[in-house]
């Protein structure tokens, strides 16, 4: 009987992104790595990626990430 | 969660864990699309995709009951069944759905606390098959629409007062700083409030871990910015799913009366011609 899946190496963080905070969670499911980055507030999802490491999925969704976030603009 | 006023409209993942392979549960992954969902979810979980099957398609609307009647048929819900929602964005969408259900007359539906975060950062079991329910004959209810606000009645409301008015978008987009969170589309033309409309973002009523918090902290959330469920509430965000996550917590948790959940929010009232706002905090 083949072992069921479960998120495994599951990490969460914040950090910056084009200078807006994101919350960046990294897990892995059975050989794939995947990577989910929101906006922390209001927490909205920003990018997904996945990839064959967590460095290549990291770096997919900071990819995403970055191409939104550059977008944004602050109103006076 | 035996504290909240709705205790049964709340289960935690331990309790899914329990009861995820019981025949008159049905667990539903609700997201704004389905990409986390196909990266593996409860088994067993129907996995539903807000923009797709939970919006009316032409009219800018809820689903009509027909439309109900047709996803839940179609997701293996029968009209006595405990259906449990969970999802991403803290549940955002899956309180969206909840809504739309309490909305057509479901009685048992739950809401995962927690959500799809807590589930995966508990390493808990996962499926990437998707399972193909038998389909029932569901009978919803006609729309009840005291659940919902629509713009004459906020309209109303304003004129007449007596009633509390929640915006629980982020203070930048209360103040008009922001037209949108950030990384996501402007879909309004002008930066603001409705008039009156006190700050409370969603998130506050979360934990770090995206559970809920205890009802005295939320209770004393509420009542610090003047919301004790003496009066009526309606809550606002922008497209309306991040205020139905506050619309459950004021109905079901803290047990208020006549709450709605003004879905055409901000996206509507922003974009009105020749009615006044409010910017700044």
């Amino acid at each position: 009987m083949a072992e069921a899946l479960r998120s495994e190496d599951y990490l969460r963080r914040t950090d910056s992104v084009a200078g807006w905070p994101v919350r960046i969670v990294t897990y892995r499911i059975g050989n794939r790595h995947y990577c989910h980055i929101d906006n922390v507030s209001p927490g909205a999802t920003i990018s997904r990626a996945e990839g064959t490491s967590c460095r290549e999925a990291e770096e997919a969704a900071l990819s995403k990430a970055a191409e939104r976030l550059e977008k944004t603009r602050r109103r006076s | 969660m035996q504290d909240y006023a709705h205790p049964e409209a709340l289960v935690s993942t331990d309790w899914v864990a329990e009861n995820k392979d019981n025949s008159d549960v049905v667990v539903v992954e609700v997201d704004v699309d389905t990409g986390g969902y196909d990266q593996g979810h409860v088994p067993g979980a129907v996995g539903w995709n807000w923009s797709e099957q939970l919006c009316d398609q032409v009219v800018r609307d809820i689903l009509p009951k027909e439309g109900m009647e047709k996803l839940l048929s179609s997701s293996g819900i029968n009209n006595d069944a405990t259906v449990v929602l969970y999802g991403d964005n803290n549940n955002w969408f899956a309180a969206w759905a909840f809504w739309q259900l309490k909305v057509y007359g479901h009685e048992k539906v739950a809401i995962m606390n927690g959500g799809r975060g807590k589930w995966l950062a508990e390493g808990r079991e996962l499926s990437t098959d998707t399972p193909e329910p038998e389909t029932t004959d569901y009978t919803a209810s006609d729309a009840d629409n005291s659940l919902r606000s629509f713009l004459p009645e906020v309209q109303k409301a304003l004129g007449e007062g007596g009633f509390d008015m929640v915006d629980v978008r982020s203070p930048e987009e209360f103040s008009g700083e922001m037209l949108a969170p950030p990384g996501l589309p402007e879909t309004c033309q002008r930066g603001g409030h409705i008039p009156g409309a006190s700050s409370i973002p969603w998130g506050m009523a979360c934990k770090e871990d995206g559970t809920f918090k205890d009802r005295e902290e939320l209770e004393e959330l509420y009542a610090s910015r003047g919301v004790d469920g003496d009066r009526p509430v309606i809550a606002y965000c922008r497209i309306g799913e991040r205020s139905s996550h506050t619309w459950f917590v004021l109905a079901y948790l803290l047990g208020f009366n006549g709450v709605t959940n003004y879905d055409g929010s901000w996206t509507e009232y922003g974009n009105l011609v020749g009615v006044e706002i409010e910017k700044g905090s």
